[in-house]
């Protein structure tokens, strides 16, 4: 090696190159990580940030290109190799087994644990270390019955139980509330004082500079920039990362609110464990307007969005739809009142992820003409339709015929914002439709559900971001342990006011007692 | 003996192959690989153990020869499933088509001349029932341990394959790769490895299951030996709900009912011989399907989430 000693670095990737049927994922990349340092990569939806990081981790096999841990070539044949090496990664969908319990999940693959494990002392760790990172997760319960927010934690869990040296988290906060993303930061600053290092994939600006040290930007699977976060500012990351400059600001008509669409009186209901997730809620949503659901995940947003899309069944209450009762009715009836809905898991509800653009696009008008005719499904019109809605929704997918999920994520989204745009109408529920999508995706998301408003829908937003609720939304309640406990407009809300409800503390006696 | 005692005592002698069987699929199928061969597999292992048994004398070198015909062709399946991809339904059926023909080719080629080369109505040496002496005469434990070694065999079989999939690390690694192999894969489990480990496994419990029948159970070799049992297995896995320790329940239904029909025909009813034949099927097929339909209603249990689909770990 040309270094000397002390200026090895942990991880070196020189020259790798990946490509998958019709794209370049990766294209001569280089790459560095020291010790004790955390590593931004920035980068849009498919600008091959994943595609690089699972090359480290073992689960890609990049086709040119060699990969150095302090300092020695190694040849990382397989995840199993990676974590000899001391390399973990957080994926960006999850790596958890629903059906296991939080203990399995961790020590799941792990080579050092006894033929027989004692799942008591696990258990014991896993609290312990739960507690001295400040992220605990009850062991025993199962992946299923979790929050995404929790499964995140599971997964952090996952790889500190293992002590990876090096830790790579592929875009964490997605799913995360403000008050996690928090947490998850003190994580890693606690883990990087502890010598260890972290790649940090994000397509946020903002936590580029909280997180990281220094920062490198892709864009088509090439490296464009590489800094010091000390050197750079938000706003120069952005047009590095999009190739353009980037509005932040979004073009709303002004508030005319009609009637009333959707109202719920007192509806309570259970999760999956038979708790209950909805007391006595409480809601009602205009004509015209776009009520923004904030709140921490995991206090009822879920299960609201479910209960009014008949998906889960209402304990006692009612919900009505257009003054008409629309409590415990079928999906089938609650869509054919006029009801789209924009499911936050979108590749287990919103889509099939095997089925072509143009069918899922296709998906909810199927029944009636001009898609088909009689029991029979017209795959000329299917596709005629889908041509319509690609161009007007601007989906990048190479064909209609395309499989969804060789879409990136942003498209992903398009497609099902599409699709149920199409088929609305007087109600559009979207739960979290941003998550995860970069800049661009994320405007035009924002902008077409204020469209929607503009046309005289009611829109309910579900979403973790507050300011992407300030922007958007007219009205703003925050949900907490499955009640509305602040609702009002969002002109002239103050967001500190909002984060303490999320947080479950009433402001009013905050103030009595300062 | 008692009634009751004898009744016991059928049911366990033709419940073990079904045992072996059974809890040789379910570790395939935990492993996500459905092996249809079941029937071929046993029907070969059943050929195979009689005819070593007759010509070399040694039981032990029959079992040995069984185990190895069946990890063989269960080797086939596994190669064609995990490292071809293709599909396992159809690698499953020939593999049944292919051990059903040749089995039966063999009972006609590998006989002694003075047997016109023929298998068939040979004896050779048996795993006789273990004469337990005066504990034999007590009610049900008689019939309990008044049994060949192969059933012996399942008494010590049930609870440690029910100890190793559920207390042990490996069974976690193959609970995991059946329901989801990617990430089993992601925490560095070897998936393909045990794939293969687990379906060959499977394959030789299966044909020692077919062993029982020729070296036991009905002792020598005949046409259709297994009389579909490799088929019923497949149910009897679903039924057992993937879980071996279930596995008894399944195939003490099937041998108990054929049990009342042994009875039934030696005590000369005018029911004719083919609907008392039929019974056994018939009524495990009705009983396992009420019972699971209830269970599935009851609990949050399934198949394997990725059962007979391959993995490919460059997949989206
Ligand atoms: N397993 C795969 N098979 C086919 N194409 C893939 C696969 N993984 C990634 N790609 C493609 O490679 C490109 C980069 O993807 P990815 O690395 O996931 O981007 P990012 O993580 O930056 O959003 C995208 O066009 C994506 O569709
Ligand atoms: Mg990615």
């Amino acid at each position: 090696m040309e270094d000397t000693a002390n200026e090895v670095p942990l991880v070196e990737m020189r020259g790798i190159c990946k490509s998958f049927p019709g794209v370049r994922a990766s294209d001569e990349v280089d790459l560095r990580l020291e010790r004790g340092e955390v590593l931004a990569l920035l980068g849009e939806n498919g600008a091959g940030k994943s595609t690089l990081m699972n090359i480290l981790s073992g689960l890609y096999r990049q086709d040119s290109g060699d990969v150095f841990i302090r300092g020695e070539k190694v040849d990382i044949r397989s995840p199993r190799d990676a974590a000899d090496l001391g390399i973990g990664m957080v994926h960006q969908n999850f790596m958890l087994i629903d059906t296991m319990t939080v203990a399995e999940n961790v020590v799941l693959g792990m080579p050092s644990l006894p033929f027989v494990p004692d799942m008591a002392v696990v258990k014991r760790s896993i609290l312990e270390l739960g507690e001295r990172y400040n992220m605990t997760v009850d062991p025993d319960a199962y992946i299923w019955q979790l929050s995404v927010g929790e499964q995140q934690r599971v997964e952090i869990l996952k790889q500190l139980y293992r002590n990876a040296e090096i830790l790579v988290l592929d875009e964490p906060t997605a799913v995360l509330t403000p008050q996690e993303s928090h947490e998850l930061n003190d994580v890693v600053k606690r883990m990087q004082a502890e010598g260890k290092s972290a790649v940090f994939i994000t397509h946020k600006m903002d936590e580029v500079m909280a997180f990281a040290d220094r920062v490198m930007v892709l864009r088509k699977g090439r490296v464009v920039a590489e800094k010091t976060t000390r050197d750079t500012d938000p706003k120069d990351l952005a047009r590095v990362m999009v190739g353009r400059e980037v509005l932040f600001h979004i073009e709303k008509g002004p508030f005319e609110p009609g009637a009333v669409v959707l109202e719920l009186k007192d509806v309570c209901a259970d999760d999956e464990r038979g708790l209950p997730a909805l007391r006595e809620l409480s809601l009602s949503l205009r004509a015209g307007e776009i009520l923004g659901i904030a709140g921490v995940a995991g206090n009822g947003q879920r299960e609201l969005s479910e209960v009014i899309t008949g998906l889960r069944p209402v304990k006692s209450g009612g919900i009505s739809i257009n003054c008409v009762d629309s409590t415990n009715k079928t999906p089938l009836q609650i869509i054919r009142s006029g009801v789209s809905h924009i499911p936050s898991d979108r590749m287990a509800v919103g889509a099939v992820g095997d089925m072509s653009v143009a069918n899922n696009l296709a998906m909810k008008d199927y029944r009636a003409a001009p898609i088909s005719k009689g029991i029979m499904l017209l795959p000329r019109r299917i596709l005629e339709f889908a041509r319509k809605m690609i161009s007007a929704f601007n989906i990048a997918t190479p064909s209609p015929e395309t499989r969804v999920k060789f879409l990136s994520g942003g498209n992903i989204q398009k497609t099902i914002l599409a699709r149920e745009i199409e088929s609305c109408g007087s109600l559009l529920i979207a739960v979290y439709p941003s998550r995860g999508l970069d800049i661009g995706a994320t405007e035009s998301v924002r902008n077409e559900l204020v469209a929607q408003r503009d046309a005289g829908k009611a829109v309910l937003l579900v979403s973790e971001d507050i300011d992407e609720i300030l922007s958007v939304a007219d009205t703003v309640a925050v949900m907490y342990d499955g009640r509305a406990v602040g609702v009002m407009p969002t002109a002239g809300a103050d967001p500190e006011e909002i984060g303490l409800l999320m947080a479950g503390i009433d402001p009013s006696e905050k103030e009595t007692r300062l | 003996m008692g009634l009751i005692t004898s009744l016991i005592a059928i049911t366990l002698r033709a419940g073990t192959s079904l045992v072996y069987a059974t809890i040789g699929e379910t570790y395939a199928e935990r492993a996500g690989i459905l092996n249809l061969g079941l029937e071929g597999i046993m029907l070969m292992g059943a050929v195979s153990s009689f005819a070593t048994a007759y010509y070399t004398g040694s039981l032990g070198l029959a079992i040995v020869v069984a185990l190895g015909v069946g990890g063989l062709m269960a080797l086939i399946h596994a190669f064609l499933s995990i490292t071809m991809k293709a599909n396992q339904v159809v690698s499953g059926l020939s593999i049944t088509l292919f051990g059903t023909g040749f089995a039966s080719f063999l009972g006609q080629r590998l006989g002694p001349e003075s047997n016109g080369r023929y298998l068939i109505g040979l004896t050779g040496p048996r795993f006789a029932p273990i004469d337990v002496g005066a504990l034999g005469k007590v009610p049900i434990l008689g019939a309990i341990l008044g049994q060949d070694l192969f059933t012996y065999g399942i008494y010590l079989l049930i609870p440690l394959a029910w100890f190793y999939l559920y207390r042990t690390k490996n069974g976690l690694w193959l609970r995991a790769i059946g329901e989801n192999p990617r990430t089993a894969d992601a925490m560095g489990v070897a998936v393909d490895r045990a794939k293969y480990g687990y379906t060959v496994f499977g394959g030789m419990l299966t044909a020692l299951g077919g062993a029982h029948l020729a070296l036991a159970y009905t002792p020598g070799w005949s046409e259709n030996i297994t009389g579909g049992r490799g088929w019923i297995v497949i149910a009897l896995v679903i039924f057992s709900m993937w879980n071996p320790g279930r596995a008894i329940t399944g195939a003490l239904i099937f041998g108990g009912i054929n049990a009342v029909q042994f009875r039934l025909q030696a005590s000369g009813t005018n029911v004719p011989a083919a609907f008392l034949n039929m019974l056994p099927y018939l009524a495990t097929i009705v009983v396992l399907v009420a019972i699971t339909w209830w269970e599935a209603l009851s609990k949050r249990v399934g198949s394997p989430a990725s059962l007979g689909q391959p993995y490919v770990r460059e997949d989206k």
